[in-house]
């Protein structure tokens, strides 16, 4: 396949992770939406395009793996991991109901394809490296991809677990910053700044890519990339917006963890129908 | 005026005592629209400060803070408040037996919908088991306000537990509150329930339910620790047997408090609670309250059960 017309596929299947995304929120009860939407190319990019797997046999040990570091954003890798055929896609509309397969943060124990519980943040990226000297010890040339959010590296573990890959060498690792610029409670720069990114992970000895995190061209590129480093991990700062693709989502803070009305639900799915 | 959420109660309250002391700081991890301590940082933003979503500096910033005077009050869910800070609040702030107090929102399963990882089923047995810490589990709205006031007073260190959803107020603004004194909700004379937030509502409903049959007397222990042994025998005196009733792991919390309170009194006891398991998502709070068992009926059938039984 020619590279644009891979990007034209990857873009249709992001679209589609969003509209599942706003399935899987439904109307009336809170989802985070915003987080998940910002993302949902780079999920896509990295289960579409990047990753060895096999959902017929979500366990194979040659495969890479790839962690929500911010779990909260667990919906998008829901949504792609139905699309692959890991579950029933039926199982989405059944997500954080009492029993469901599908619980508010990624539960290794009850979703296939899901690599480790997470939800508390700050704590993906110390058991991607995990995994990333573990799989070195077998010799398996397989990655670790982990999705960090810009409000969770307040979280001292983060620069506790940079510090440690590079000091491993651990250049299986591939971190991604989800740069929303918003945390929980409002933008990063107003609440508690974590800025500057780029100078703070050069100096913790990671190779730093900077790209636009919705453009899928630039995604791809990066990730192929990340595989030439050697002996140090990548961290790959991709600029995004949070809740994007629904416009009244985008930038907008109530929708970190937000209810959809009826009307707001409606209004999301056209946006994203083709 | 009565307020339906324990934590609009503790942000009033809060704002009340930022008022009156201007030593009164609050500390965010980024969940002050969720712990209401944001209602602080509209009155008072150079005394509010956002630490980012960081518990643990939060937690040593705080004793900091308090060695130069300050009454820090620390803000998270109560699983990242107690679990993710444990170690910073064990080593500087209860052996240095600061005044830093510890609000753990969303407590319990409260936090319906985010599941496990989101829901604080060990933070009682957690707080409960460090030296000189004082545990509060506010029964309701009315009661929240009363024991922040009490946790500024404390001159060390306080943990509350917040109910993250509206319920009902079983006491009333006047009702008197005393740090470590249990309350009778509901007197009765065949079997004493030792109840605490939710499930002190769950058991006045189980009473209500057992009128005529079972005459059940409903206690509040809105002081967790130091638990106030004499009291709870005294209050268990008349009654023929126990029943604790926690929105907790049954292991470490209330109920382990009051049977080992109890532990010469050779009454029998059982236990409501969360049977060592961890929480998990589910679309409503009722339904997950259902679904462990956190229900009037549980309490009435371990009445039954206890009413039927000679001891
Ligand atoms: C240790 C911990 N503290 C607090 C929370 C609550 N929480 C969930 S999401 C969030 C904000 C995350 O912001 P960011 O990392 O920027 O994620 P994004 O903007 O991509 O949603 C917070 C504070 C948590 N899940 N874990
Ligand atoms: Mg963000």
């Amino acid at each position: 396949m020619d590279k644009q017309e891979l990007i034209k596929k990857l873009e249709e299947q992001a679209r589609v992770l969003r509209r599942d995304i706003v399935e899987i929120v439904g109307v009336g009860l809170p989802g985070h939406i915003g987080g998940s939407c910002s993302s949902a190319d780079i999920v896509t990019a990295l289960y579409f395009y990047k990753m060895h797997l096999d959902p017929k046999n979500p366990k194979k040990i040659d495969r890479d793996r790839f962690l929500f570091s911010k779990g909260h954003a667990a919906i998008v890798q829901y949504a792609a991991l139905a699309e692959l055929g890991y579950f029933d896609k039926s199982e989405l509309k059944k997500c954080k109901s009492l029993g469901s397969i599908l619980q508010g943060h990624p539960d290794y124990r009850k979703t296939p394809g899901v690599e480790a519980n997470t939800g508390s943040l700050g704590q993906g990226l110390s058991i991607g490296l995990g995994m990333a000297l573990g799989l070195k010890l077998d010799n398996i040339d397989r990655k670790v991809y982990v999705i960090i959010g810009d409000g969770e590296i307040a979280e001292g573990q983060i620069w506790e677990a940079a510090m440690a890959a590079s000091n491993f060498k651990a250049d299986n690792l591939v971190a991604i910053l989800d740069n929303n610029e918003l945390q929980a409670t409002g933008p990063i720069a107003e609440r508690f700044n974590t800025n500057p990114l780029i100078p703070k992970w050069e100096s913790f000895g990671w190779n730093v890519i900077e790209i636009n995190g919705h453009d899928m061209g630039q995604i791809i590129d990066a990730l192929d990339e990340a595989d030439n480093v050697k002996g140090k991990p990548t961290i790959i700062v991709a600029h995004t917006i949070k809740g994007k693709g629904i416009s009244f989502a985008e930038n907008a803070v109530e929708y970190h963890n937000g209810a959809l009305t009826q009307e707001a639900y409606e209004k999301a799915l056209a946006e994203l129908s083709c | 005026m009565s307020y339906t959420n324990q934590r609009i109660a503790y942000g009033n309250a809060l704002v009340q005592l930022g008022r009156e002391n201007r030593n009164i700081v609050a500390l965010e991890a980024d969940l002050g629209k969720s712990t209401m301590s944001h209602m602080f940082q509209q009155e008072f933003p150079d005394r509010y400060f956002e630490m980012g979503i960081a518990e643990q500096n939060m937690a040593s910033t705080a004793a900091g803070l308090s060695l130069t005077g300050k009454i820090p009050f620390i803000h998270s869910f109560a699983v990242f408040s107690t679990g993710r800070a444990f170690d910073q609040i064990r080593q500087t702030i209860s052996i240095g037996r600061l005044n830093v107090n510890i609000c753990g929102s969303s407590a319990g399963l409260s936090d319906f919908g985010d599941g496990s990882t989101h829901q604080s089923v060990e933070d009682i047995a957690i707080m409960r088991a460090i030296p000189n810490m004082t545990v509060f589990c506010p029964v309701d709205a009315n009661e929240t306000g009363k024991v922040v006031r009490a946790m500024a007073e404390i001159d060390g260190p306080c943990y509350i537990r917040i109910n993250r959803n509206d319920y009902e107020n079983v006491t009333s603004e006047d009702t008197p509150f005393q740090v470590g004194m249990p309350t009778v909700l509901k007197d009765g004379s065949d079997i004493a329930v030792f109840a605490i937030g939710i499930m002190a509502v769950k058991a006045l409903e189980a009473a209500k339910a057992l009128e005529g049959k079972i005459s059940l007397k409903v206690i509040n222990v809105s002081t967790i620790k130091p638990l106030n042994a004499q009291a709870i025998i005294d209050m268990a005196k008349d009654c023929k047997a126990v029943i604790t009733a926690e929105e907790h792991n049954i292991i470490g919390g209330l109920g382990s408090g009051i049977a080992q309170a109890l532990s010469k009194e050779c009454k029998p006891i059982e236990f409501i609670g969360i049977n060592d398991t961890f929480g998990c998502s589910a679309h409503s709070y009722d339904e997950l309250l259902d679904y462990f068992d956190l229900t009037p009926e549980s309490i009435i059938q371990a009445a039954q059960r206890l009413n039927k039984s000679k001891y």
